[in-house]
């Protein structure tokens, strides 16, 4: 059995501050399983800190989060990294793995007492790299590849972790249109035939939009528009909510909105 | 429509056999660096043996019989437990080092740079200085104060680096260097307000000094050494996605505090034991886990091992150059690893810039 069933997410009375100043005051947010959700909001709006939030990284004020069903702090990280898997925006390491012990980092949770990897291990490593189309470089190191490859093995090494929930963080942002249009298909792709929950910032409204059935607009740490693209790419909403004014057209071949600047 | 259906399919065919192959070739080379490492050690402590004022083959080693009982216990009784000292003390600083490096994310981390060995150092010579005076033994005292010296300046490094439960590596490092020169500048005072002839060997040891050790002092080492290498070696892969950082490495289902805590107690143990009876033996910590990466990649769970086993045959070789090179004078082991290590460590960073393995350095 192959496939792999998301689970669910729930936020509720969600707070958060950096220092003095509070970001999140009150949050309730649920995503169903095998939803694929793109975060986005202006810069400074808590997109990068509510993801923080949801894989565990920070702990919130106050308020709680649910993954398909458990507290997250009752998860232990082991058990926790079984469930969630985490992409960041880039990623670097002090000293040179290759590719391949890259991915096998996302075995790290279920290694025994010796910390070796097994048969098992290195099957699931294989599949994840397949899916990503990394297997080809799998000897090379890691700070060798460009932007585009390694965001590739990062999300390999979440794969390998066999995650029920993805959570990105614009994970194209460094990357050319080619690569960016890559990602986003492989993460639609892993999400239609795995049914895995996936949930990515995005300051790439457009492609966002494409891929994503669903679309949260955030700013100042409040929801300020969910639900389709259709309905949250609304002319005021996204030129308010961004200061720009934007103008909102529909794209001819695909039927879904895009926005660009006026 | 997209480019991906192409750009994903692999180029080349890789089945999990073939993946399993490699990875058992892996495991084969592990295995095989560890023994090969372990033959060059003990060949090179025979050859120590046999260099010194009283002379010996190496068959006058492997058949006893051959030699007389006074070169015999010379040779066990003062130059062996020396040389096994020195094995220990080099295994001790380049496993602390490969620690330090990887849960601090830098390669310049190491005990002596980070001042750890100079809070074993302080402790010795404060237990050399008030030992007598409290009716302790200095034999005694010594290990166990400089250990509590060490551990002291870990967990006042410790506190100083940690900003909202996490810990920043630079300026651990940092401090580190900068607690080093303060902790130097202490020792120094109470050698100067001391009865200077009471601490004659105190300058050989600042720069790392050895010396033949009692029964118990080498075993005190050992008890030390094997389980502080064996739990960093547990811990390897834990180590290795700790070089990504900590968000990174708890993401993946690492238990960061405790891991942290288990490295830095295990990497304190082990340098605290070799400090309190080597002294202050400085670049072993950076040099040997720097030359480990170079040959054999950044993975911890090799590393700390081969690691402990190259540094433990670096030292001897070093302790038997010092003992022979301009003998009868003895010259302080610390002396040749510095002379040794320095422009060693020099020409690897300046050739740096053809990328190695050791990644951030270059």
């Amino acid at each position: 059995m192959n496939a792999t069933m998301g689970v669910s997410l729930r936020t509720r009375g969600l707070r958060f501050g950096y220092r003095e100043s509070p970001l999140f005051h009150g949050l309730d947010l649920d995503v169903a399983p095998a939803e694929m959700v793109a975060l986005i909001g202006p810069n400074g709006s808590g997109k990068t800190t509510l993801l923080k939030l949801l894989a565990g990284t920070l702990l919130p004020d106050a308020g709680e989060v649910w993954i398909g069903g458990r507290s997250l702090p009752s998860l232990p990280p082991r058990e926790r990294a079984r469930v969630v898997g985490v992409v960041p925006q880039d990623t670097v390491m002090t000293f040179d793995f290759t590719v391949m012990e890259t991915v096998l980092m996302g075995r790290t949770a279920y290694l025994g007492l010796f910390g070796l990897e097994g048969p098992e291990d290195l099957a699931q490593a294989s599949e994840a790299m397949r899916r990503t189309g990394t297997l080809a470089f799998s000897e090379r190191l890691l700070s060798h590849l460009s932007g585009g490859e390694r965001q590739l093995v990062v999300i390999a090494r979440a794969l390998a972790q066999r995650p029920r929930l993805l959570l990105l963080d614009e994970p194209t942002a460094f990357l050319d249109i080619r690569h960016r249009l890559e990602i986003y298909a492989l993460l639609s792709r892993l999400n239609a035939e795995e049914g895995l929950t996936i949930v990515t910032t995005s300051h790439d409204i457009n492609l966002a939009a494409r891929y994503c059935g669903r679309i949260i607009l955030i700013k100042d740490g409040a929801v300020r528009a969910d639900g389709p693209p259709a309905e949250v790419f609304r002319q005021e909403v996204l030129s308010e909510v961004y200061e720009t004014p934007l103008a909102v057209v529909s794209d001819a071949v695909t039927g879904l909105p895009y926005a660009l600047p006026r | 429509m997209s480019p991906t259906e192409t750009l994903t399919k692999p180029t080349h065919d890789t089945s999990h056999a073939g993946r399993a192959a490699v990875h058992r070739f892996r495991r084969g080379r592990a295995l095989l660096v560890v023994g090969s490492l372990a033959v060059l050690l003990a060949v090179s402590i025979l050859f120590s043996l046999t260099v010194g004022s009283t002379s010996a083959g190496m068959l006058d080693l492997l058949l006893p019989s051959r030699a007389s009982d006074e070169s015999a216990a010379i040779l066990l009784g003062v130059r062996l437990p020396r040389i096994l000292l020195a094995a220990a003390v080099g295994a001790c600083l380049s496993a602390a080092g490969v620690c330090f490096q990887a849960l601090l994310r830098n390669p310049l981390a190491d005990p002596y740079i980070l001042g750890i060995s100079g809070g074993a150092g302080l402790g010795a010579i404060l237990a050399t200085a008030l030992a007598p005076a409290a009716g302790l033994a200095v034999t005694v005292a010594r290990p166990a104060i400089a250990f509590s010296g060490s551990v002291a300046a870990v967990l006042l490094l410790l506190a100083m680096a940690r900003r909202r439960g996490r810990l920043l590596p630079e300026t651990m490092i940092l401090m580190g260097v900068v607690m080093n020169a303060t902790i130097m500048a202490a020792i120094m005072f109470i050698i100067t307000m001391a009865d200077f002839s009471r601490y004659a060997g105190t300058m050989y040891w600042l720069i790392g000094n050895l010396s033949s050790p009692s029964p118990g002092e080498l075993a005190l080492v050992y008890a030390c050494l094997v389980p502080g290498v064996a739990v960093l070696t547990l811990i390897g892969q834990g180590l290795n996605v700790m070089t990504g950082g900590e968000e990174m490495a708890s993401q993946l289902g690492v238990n960061v505090p405790r891991l942290r805590w288990v490295g830095l107690v295990a990497a304190s143990l082990v340098t605290a034991a070799a400090v309190s009876l080597a002294g202050l033996i400085g670049f072993v910590g950076l040099m040997v886990p720097h030359l480990g990466r170079l040959w054999l990649g950044p993975d911890n769970r090799l590393l700390v091992p081969a690691s402990a086993l190259l540094g433990a045959l670096v030292l001897v070789l070093a302790d038997t150059a010092a003992r022979a090179l301009f003998a009868p004078t003895q010259i302080p082991v610390g002396v040749i690893t510095a002379l040794f290590g320095g422009p060693c460590f020099l020409w690897l960073f300046a050739r740096g810039g053809e990328r190695s393995r050791s990644g951030a350095s270059s």
